[in-house]
């Protein structure tokens, strides 16, 4: 633009360009002020599972971006009830009540079973294991205390922007959730409450 | 409860044949109990106790593990490392001329937003954040999302694309990608580059409905920074890729929405990337290095017999844009409620109400069941899917301006004839990649490659072979 030829042209572009320049500037600003001052500090948010509204389509072991999948299993062991016939354990009819694998649910035996005393037995899950297909889960609710279900792992979950999981979720389980409190839980007041 | 002791099977112990016998009989006795369980419970599959948990004496109940999501330092340090690369490729692109440093920024981006932080967060995506938040009232954004979303474009308001140039991922790996890179027909770049702005406008009206993140959904190259994602958008990225070595950077010039907001942007610029170090001899050396269309030869000014003609054209298309407008709004609000089918209330609404759902429609079925446990009345899901459709109906119509108001603004844009005297980028186009910089003689004379006297000889005020600079310098 060193052209002076137009002299008297040149300035009046450039001052038009300076103003909309400013403009554009303080409209940046005004719009980070305004996103940024609405709720002081925002939290960063994270993916969950809401328990209660979960169906455990299966949608989390084949969806997630990860493989296997972010979303594992857990168990609530106030709401579990030790029982011996674990429905989210044993298929419903098992050979035997024992932990050979024709007798177990879970596809990858992630379910660890152990004798607490008789006849109670406590049911944990390798995460290392768990595909999050749900099985257990369905299990549970179905003939048991629904003590099994499905949380995101945040040490897994990669908390893209957009989840795939949440994309395909049908029941509309998956929401955020501020990561200082990155789980929602199943406890079991709020279990017991309904029944 | 006491269904526990009915059905206590054989303890692990009784393996043999003998505990085999003994558990058939049994559980032909269970069916019968468990049919029962589940047609008393059908209702209440949620949540219930149907064994009280055992109070164990000496049993200390685990813990259910709660792995902590990753550090918010991590955010701290891209921003950190946003700001550094931002300053750095504008150093390397206006102060230090070089493409070869451009590029090893490129690397090192490419290396830790793209593969290291695998692509989240990015600007890109940011911009739906800030659309949500600033029609959801309850929608708060993390600080490291804004300063994402503003940096680069208060960067290209006064340097240009830098941003594209050397730190965004996406950028970085088509930079990579293009090496047979050729140049595309005018008309098709024209076409092509309204489309960002239209996806702009629908990410901005999915995300301020709360509804999707559709730039995030449909980012092509995350699923290679994370190595791992959707078979669709592994082939979607894979061939964007392909096509990226012929035709350079398609994903930021014919699709990223953030791309064209910075084009807009640093077309206000002051210190834009030049060609020339100094002043354009017009050598015409550089007419055919920029793989991405953006330099653009100079144009002589119109001959005064034809200015009232050009005028015309121009006051043309001015009165045609209200049409356009009213055109997108028309056609925006007819189109709503099938935009609003990616809405999840709406499509549940619609599952509901047809009273006969595809069985082979998993997510479907899967869908009505959820609904149906929540125990919520088919009269609210209509209701909240209603409120909805409403909504959608002014984001439809907003959508449709917008659509409208860019196709009335490129029309003008292609109604008017700007003279230039030099071979200039393109701002709106350029990502400052630094290619064109050593196709210049003057660029030469600055490193010592060639001497004064040698460009000096170089054909000069070389214009495009039919016109000529009438008004002289």
């Amino acid at each position: 633009m060193n052209c002076d030829h137009s002299s008297q042209r040149i300035p009046r572009r450039e001052l038009l360009r300076e103003g909309v320049q400013l403009a554009a500037f303080f409209g940046v600003g005004g719009l980070v002020g305004f996103v940024a001052g609405k709720k002081g500090t925002a939290e960063q948010l994270v993916w969950q599972i809401d328990p209660y509204k979960c169906i455990a389509c299966g949608n989390c072991a084949t969806h997630c971006v990860l493989d296997p999948s972010a979303v594992k299993c857990v168990n609530s062991f106030p709401i579990c009830g030790y029982c011996d016939l674990c429905t989210g354990y044993f298929p419903p009819e098992p050979v035997a009540l024992t932990t050979g694998a024709e007798n177990q649910l879970c596809p990858t035996g992630a379910i660890i079973r152990k004798l607490v005393e008789e006849p109670y037995y406590e049911y944990t899950i390798d995460e290392e294991l768990c595909i999050a297909c749900g099985k257990c889960v369905i299990g549970c609710a179905a003939f048991g205390n629904a003590s099994l279900y499905l949380q995101v792992r945040h040490d897994r979950c990669l908390n893209c922007h957009e989840c795939s999981i949440a994309i395909a979720c049908p029941s509309q389980a998956f929401v955020r959730v501020p990561a200082s409190q990155p789980y929602l839980l199943k406890h079991k007041t709020k279990a017991s409450a309904p029944a | 409860m006491k269904n526990v002791e009915d059905v206590s099977p054989p303890r692990k112990k009784e393996r043999g044949s003998v505990g085999f016998v003994w558990w058939s009989a049994v559980r032909s006795a269970i069916k019968p109990i468990v049919v029962m369980l589940a047609l008393v419970h059908a209702c209440a599959v949620f949540a219930v106790e149907r064994f009280p948990p055992p109070d164990f004496t000496s049993h200390q109940l685990p813990e259910t593990p709660q792995p902590a999501p990753p550090s918010p330092l991590w955010e701290t340090l891209d921003t950190i490392f946003l700001f550094t690369a931002l300053l750095l490729a504008t150093y390397f692109a206006l102060v230090k001329r070089s493409r070869n440093a451009i590029f090893i920024l490129t690397g090192i981006s490419l290396f830790w937003l793209g593969f290291h932080r695998q692509g989240c967060v990015c600007p890109i995506g940011a911009i739906q954040d800030v659309a949500q938040a600033l029609c959801d009232p309850t929608h708060a954004v993390p600080w490291s999302i804004i300063v994402f979303f503003a940096l680069p474009l208060i960067f290209a308001l006064f340097v240009g694309r830098v941003f594209c140039a050397a730190v965004c991922p996406l950028g970085a790996i088509q930079e990579i990608a293009a090496i047979r890179a050729q140049k595309l027909p005018g008309w098709l770049e024209h076409i092509l580059g309204l489309f960002p702005w239209i996806y702009l406008g629908l990410a901005v009206v999915y995300a301020a409905t709360g509804t999707a993140y559709v730039i995030c959904e449909y980012d092509p190259f995350v699923a290679f920074f994370r190595r791992t994602g959707a078979t669709s958008m592994l082939i979607f990225g894979g061939a964007l890729l392909a096509i990226g070595i012929f035709v350079g950077r398609p994903y930021c010039r014919f699709i990223c929405p953030y791309g064209a907001i910075l084009g807009l942007f640093s077309k206000l610029a002051r210190w834009h990337v030049r060609i020339p170090p100094t002043e354009c001899i017009r050598c015409r050396l550089c007419e055919d290095a920029c793989p991405y269309g953006a330099i653009v030869a100079p144009v002589p000014p119109l001959p005064r017999s034809e200015r009232a003609r050009a005028r015309r054209r121009l006051l043309f298309a001015m009165a045609l844009l209200p049409v356009w407008v009213m055109l997108g709004a028309g056609l925006g609000y007819s189109l709503h409620p099938v935009m609003a089918q990616l809405d999840p209330q709406v499509r549940l609404a619609r599952w509901i109400h047809s009273a006969s759902i595809d069985p082979n429609n998993k997510f479907a079925v899967d869908a009505v069941t959820a609904f149906r446990n929540t125990g919520a009345t088919e009269a609210s899901l209509y209701d909240s899917a209603a409120e909805r459709l409403r909504t959608f109906a002014i984001a439809g119509v907003g959508l449709g301006l917008w659509v409208g108001l860019v196709f009335g603004l490129k029309w003008i844009q292609l109604a008017t004839r700007p003279s230039r005297q030099e071979y200039l980028p393109d701002p709106r186009r350029c990502v400052a990649c630094g290619r064109c910089f050593w196709y210049c003689p003057e660029e030469q004379v600055r490193r010592g490659w060639m001497s004064e006297a040698e460009v000096a000889q170089l054909p000069r005020d070389r214009m495009n072979p039919s016109s000529s600079l009438s008004g002289g310098m």
